[in-house]
């Protein structure tokens, strides 16, 4: 603490609970509260009712979450295998290498993700990669887009690995898979499990690149919320935002525990 | 937690028979390493006897890990060949050497258990469980973690998971064990028992080669049955380690090894007679001490140690010298004076002083004997 008087660190938190209260937890309250919402005409909704969840549960929201869910966990999965993968292999590359490949790899994150659609739209509608109106474009866009993410975070964890780990590894006879099996990624554990739930997090709230390619029968959660938006039907909107929110926090606890567990 | 000791030798016996003999010989033939442009190794040649304790000492950047990790085969030579044994293994990796190494902040695998720590050589290898499982036995008896084959290495101590690293390092029964500074993380008391249960361990195993690795001339000097000192990428000197104390072969090594008094002279007389005394001048004062090949009026410096230096001559404490007293340093059991020699800082490490010192800044006559005196060649290179 550097604030020791205590009507400064009274002030500090205040200056916080404010800050945060505004940026974060306002914009998640009204959505909660019109997603229960009856009539909103005032300053407060007139009536609560769970008609609106229990309209989306009945309507697309199912599908939704499903899709949703798959297209994270699979994309996630690839982006976790290659970009680990590409972290390993650009370590033994020399230096300079290693950094330009490295910013290549970031390149997607820094495009806006509608322009990211539209190019995958444009590349993959002819043969021999005729990718338009399946799922596995929308698989490819999220791919392509949290990859980098995959890989930066893969690549902290391993600048920061001593190499004393692997080198005594070595040494004692382990060849290089027996090693990388059971030295290098047990000890990556929580950098796996961080950047897999920070590609499964990204991907559940990925719309731009998702609304230029997505099929007729793959309608993610953010799309949805969109299109019912669009229409007019906020409430709808609202509360399946609430359950696209519930869904990301539940998964990112359960992968906070697995890797409570790895690290123990 | 008490630090138990290594275990006896009842469960030794069994097992230094297995490793007795197993020992090989490290050789290094002109080997060099540089990083791009940089030589950070010059060709060095050197041989590690089977069984011998090498220890490799010598400041900060002098080029010991390199030469340690080129046996470990972690720095590829830029030229010259390295032999284990028989076997040339400059082009094999790590993997294949046959060598145990232990590095200064132990690297115990933190996700698991000391058992798995110390298996996990021979589980690499494929050996059979039976095996595994009395090897794993043994080598935590070995360095007297027994009981602590559960735990996880943070459930440990910096000294209890040096110990398990050693461990390690002996389940695969290597040919060579590496150990690159393995008690700088420790503090000096725990360092100080370590360096004597390392010493015991030896002799338990007395055909374990070991390259040692360190900037700590004590632990050099307990461990090592061979000393070589390092200096900017060169060995400086190499040889036997009491030789190497006694006789410093030059400058370098004598300020290095045990911080020796070292003054200017002019060579009055060659080496003669059974003990190969010479004669040399120090301003009007004519010092007697062990000399080379030096002739008469040679300019070269003259070797005595602080603790040899006398504050009270007698008939065997010939040689005499006269200094100014500069400070004196009481330290319990020893005092240390600084005394200026013509101009040389002289220091004297003295387990017992006389009834009254004089002042400081006043005139005193120092004694040592011939026996402990050497003539040492200024280095040639800066
Ligand atoms: N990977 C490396 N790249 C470039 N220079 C290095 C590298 N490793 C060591 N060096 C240099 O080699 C020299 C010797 O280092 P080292 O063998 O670690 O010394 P010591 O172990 O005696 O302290 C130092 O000058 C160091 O800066
Ligand atoms: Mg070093």
């Amino acid at each position: 603490m550097l604030v020791w008087s205590r009507s400064g660190r009274m002030l500090i938190w205040a200056a916080f609970a404010l800050v945060f209260g505004v940026l974060f937890l306002a914009p998640l309250a009204v959505i909660l509260l019109s997603s229960l919402a009856d009539q909103w005409n005032g300053v407060l909704p007139s009536g609560l009712t769970f008609e609106h969840y229990t309209d989306v549960a009945q309507g697309a929201a199912w599908k939704a979450v499903k899709a949703s869910l798959i297209t994270g966990f699979l994309a996630s999965a690839l982006a976790l295998v290659s970009g680990t993968w590409a972290a390993l292999a650009l370590r033994i590359q020399d230096a300079t290498l290693a950094r330009v490949l490295g910013v290549l790899f970031f390149i997607p994150s820094a495009v806006p993700s509608v322009s990211v659609g539209l190019g995958l739209l444009v590349a993959f509608s002819h043969p021999p990669l005729l990718l338009n109106g399946t799922i596995a474009i929308v698989m490819v866009a999220h791919f392509v887009l949290i990859s980098a993410f995959t890989f930066g975070n893969v690549s902290a964890g391993l600048a920061r690995l001593s190499p004393d780990f692997e080198q005594v590894a070595s040494s004692l006879g382990a060849r290089p898979a027996y090693r990388l099996w059971h030295v290098t990624l047990p000890l990556l554990a929580p950098y796996l499990v961080a950047a897999f739930g920070l590609s499964f997090a990204l991907s559940m709230g990925e719309l731009g690149a998702t609304v230029m390619v997505y099929p007729p029968g793959w309608v993610t959660l953010p799309v949805s919320i969109f299109s019912l938006t669009d229409r007019g039907d906020v409430f709808a909107g609202a509360a399946l935002t609430i359950i696209l929110v519930a869904a990301t926090l539940v998964l990112l606890l359960g992968l906070e525990r697995l890797a409570g567990r790895q690290t123990r | 937690m008490s630090v138990p000791a290594f275990t006896g030798s009842n469960v030794m016996d069994v097992d230094a028979a297995k490793i007795r003999g197993a020992g090989s010989n490290v050789h290094f033939d002109k080997v060099s390493v540089a990083y791009g442009a940089h030589v950070v190794l010059h060709p060095l040649t050197l041989d590690i006897a089977p069984g011998e304790i090498l220890a490799m000492i010598g400041p900060s950047g002098s080029g010991k890990t390199t030469a340690l990790r080129a046996v470990a085969g972690f720095v590829r030579p830029a030229s010259g060949r390295i032999r284990i044994g028989a076997t040339d293994v400059t082009d094999l990796p790590p993997y294949e050497r046959g060598l145990g190494m232990v590095v200064q902040n132990y690297a115990l695998f933190p996700h698991m258990r000391v058992e798995d720590n110390v298996a996990f050589g021979l589980r690499a290898q494929g050996a059979d469980k039976a095996l595994i499982g009395e090897r794993v036995k043994d080598s935590l008896a070995t360095v007297g973690m027994s009981g602590f084959s559960k735990r996880y290495p943070r459930e440990l101590s910096g000294g209890q998971q040096q110990r398990v690293a050693i461990a390690r390092a002996l389940a695969v029964r290597p040919r060579v064990l590496l150990l690159d500074e393995p008690l700088s993380a420790l503090d000096a008391q725990i360092r100080r028992n370590m360096v004597e249960e390392i010493a015991k361990l030896h002799r338990d195993l007395p055909g374990l080669t070991i390259l040692y690795v360190t900037h700590d001339q004590t632990e050099a000097l307990t461990l090592a049955d061979k000393i070589a000192i390092m200096r900017d990428g060169r060995v400086s000197s190499h040889g036997p380690t009491t030789e190497l104390y006694r006789r410093p072969p030059n400058r370098f090594t004598a300020e290095f090894l045990g911080r020796a008094n070292l003054l200017p002279v002019t060579v009055a007389e060659g080496a003669a007679g059974p003990k190969g005394l010479a004669k040399a001048k120090l301003g009007d004062a004519v010092l007697a001490g062990a000399g080379r090949s030096e002739k008469p009026g040679d300019r070269t410096l003259l070797c005595i140690r602080p603790q040899h230096l006398s504050l009270t001559g007698d008939e065997e404490h010939t040689n005499r010298i006269v200094g100014t007293l500069k400070e004196v340093h009481w330290q319990g059991e020893l005092t240390h004076l600084v005394l200026d020699v013509d101009g040389t800082p002289v220091r004297v490490s003295a387990t017992r002083l006389p009834v009254s010192l004089p002042e400081r800044g006043s005139a005193m006559p120092l004694f040592f004997t011939p026996g402990d005196t050497s003539l040492v060649p200024e280095d040639v290179r800066g």
